[in-house]
């Protein structure tokens, strides 16, 4: 990569992730071929596709931890292959595997996490008190979070990827294997930080959450297949579920 | 009957680590060649029952019993009988996909060519990698090897935990379609799922939540239509707004009196009545919501009865245990 200024784009107000063409290859293997969509803010898009489709590189060049072999994404307004840390500093990320270290306390997680975005002691006290308030965990502050039910350690794992205020959040199978209550109240927390204007990027296998975003995109063999409000999706794939579309497009893939 | 499908009966099994009771006092019956469904989330218990089933783990209360043989008593015999896939992939991953195979056969006192009619519908799909090593196959491959080998001794009874899992809806889809080629051919079939649209590939179910069966086993269709409420499907915008403001319609919903619970469901919301079920229940219980929501100002309010569905039986019995 050279040292010249990384080029402007014209990209319309409101954009939270924008990508033209984004492509990554491993030797001669494409694994992303020439990914171009945009994600307005506060949107909640839905990131879908078989195992192997694409996703996780996509993902890891969104989130500036692969670098492009061609084409150009911003997130947040950020060149991820030009800037990639800059990046890393205006997003949060979740997944299912990794969130929350299970040995130390809740309020130790918050602490360090915290430290890692370099928020200001203050600034952290702040926002654990209004965490803990906000998922009703005032009395856990303490206990170690290996030792949280499965839905409280979610919630909070995403309140920590939410502690330094990022304009986009990745969250990859967040919900995998949480009870269908639990799975709706991360969901209603979802559209409540939609609403407050974050961005919201979720990877599922569950294919009613598809149903749950404002639009989905659907990788297959590294492309973007489709792209669409879930009700846009169903009518052109003819079909009355996204299990449906996903059924058709991934297995004619 | 050497080679007939096995039946399971469960007594009052029950185990506890430490503080946490994994299972509590769970008993059921599984017929020979069905495909019996263990439906719940994580921490349920599933792998705790899968466990002991396999004789991995010793009850602290109750039995099971395998065509008459006792978990305890009989675990050798009893372990020539059952095939079992862990939740966790657990073959050995610098073997061969060929070499694993032939392990677990050995393993049984048994060969490859004796089982090989057996895994055949499976292992024909992943033979073309027979000498890629285990630990480089995909997801979906790993699976169908893991599912090769619990098969290859031709065990009269599958336990199968959480075989999808992480897996995407594609080859979700295919391992289901494998499972009723497997029953068809006469194995007693146990398998867990956390995802509840899985439940209708079954021939009966039991959903479980915190150790304890949600209610009597019993097929997906009967599980949903147990459900004892009012049940009705709601759709509505604000007005001018280009998609459904889910949190609004939902507060505006929960302060419908006569509304015990709503929670999103798919692209509607699911609206659970106070009373009992039935048609004019759910008539009711759609004119009231329909008033509501016009009188808190929404505009294309669509308001239907539904037919309930395992996971709405599911949810229900988690909010009231009892019922």
């Amino acid at each position: 990569m050279s040292n010249a200024p990384a080029p402007s784009f014209d990209i319309p107000p409101g954009t939270a992730v924008w990508a033209r063409d984004l492509t990554r290859t491993f030797g001669t293997f494409v694994a992303v071929d020439a990914l171009s969509f945009d994600v307005a803010e506060g949107e909640v898009f839905g990131f879908l596709g078989a195992n192997g489709a694409g996703k996780t590189t996509a993902m890891k060049m969104l989130t500036g931890l692969l670098a492009p072999s061609s084409g150009e994404a911003l997130v947040a307004g950020i060149n991820v292959a030009a800037d990639p840390d800059a990046v890393k500093r205006r997003i949060g990320y979740m997944s299912q595997r990794f969130a929350l270290y299970d040995d130390l306390t809740v309020r130790e997680n918050v602490r360090f996490f915290g430290g890692l975005y370099n928020l200001p002691p203050a600034v952290v006290r702040e926002r654990l008190d209004a965490l803990l308030a906000d998922l009703a965990l005032e009395r856990s502050a303490d206990e170690r979070v290996g030792r949280l039910p499965l839905g409280w350690k979610q919630r909070l794992a995403f309140g920590v990827a939410l502690l330094h205020r990022p304009a986009v959040v990745f969250l990859d199978e967040p919900t995998g294997g949480v009870d269908p209550a639990t799975r709706r109240q991360f969901w209603e927390t979802i559209y409540a930080t939609a609403q407050r204007g974050t961005t919201v990027f979720v990877t599922t296998h569950y294919m009613d959450e598809a149903e749950y975003c404002d639009r989905v995109s659907i990788m297959v063999d590294g492309r973007l297949a489709a792209l669409g409000t879930p009700a846009e999706l169903k009518a052109r794939f003819g079909t009355d579920s996204m299990d449906g579309v996903f059924l058709r497009l991934a297995r004619n893939g | 009957m050497p080679n007939a499908p096995a039946s399971v009966a469960v007594r009052g099994l029950s185990k506890r680590f430490g503080s946490v009771e994994a299972l509590a006092d769970v008993s059921f019956d599984v017929a020979p060649g069905e495909l019996f469904g263990i439906v719940g989330p994580d921490g349920a218990g599933k792998s705790t029952l899968f466990r002991l089933l396999a004789t991995l783990l010793l009850p602290d209360a109750g039995t099971a019993t395998l065509d008459g043989l006792d978990l305890v008593r009989d675990y050798r015999a009893l372990r020539l009988r059952l095939g079992y896939m862990p939740g966790r992939f657990s073959l050995y991953p610098d073997l061969t996909v060929a070499e694993n195979l032939a392990f677990f056969a050995d393993v049984f006192g048994t060969t490859v060519a004796e089982g090989r009619a057996i895994v055949e519908p499976i292992y024909a799909q992943i033979e073309p990698f027979a000498h890629r090593r285990a630990g480089a196959l995909s997801g979906g491959m790993k699976q169908k090897l893991a599912l090769s080998c619990a098969l290859v001794h031709r065990p009269r009874l599958l336990l199968l935990d959480e075989p999808t899992t992480g897996v995407d809806a594609v080859s979700r889809a295919e391992f289901w379609d494998v499972l009723a080629t497997l029953r068809d051919s006469g194995i007693t079939t146990l398998v867990s799922t956390p995802y509840m649209d899985e439940a209708a590939r079954c021939d009966r179910i039991a959903l479980v939540q915190d150790g304890r069966l949600l209610g009597p086993p019993d097929t997906p269709d009967a599980v949903a239509r147990a459900f004892p409420a009012p049940l009705v499907e709601v759709r509505a915008q604000r007005p001018g707004a280009a998609t459904m403001d889910r949190v609004a319609l939902l507060a505006a919903l929960r302060h419908t009196p006569g509304v015990a619970r709503a929670e999103i469901f798919g692209d509607w919301m699911h609206v659970t009545g106070a009373g009992s079920s039935g048609p004019s229940a759910d008539e009711h219980l759609a004119a009231t919501v329909r008033d509501a929501l016009v009188a808190a100002g929404f505009a294309d309010v669509d308001v239907r009865p539904v037919a309930p569905s395992v996971e709405d039986v599911f949810l229900h019995r988690m909010a009231r245990p009892d019922v």
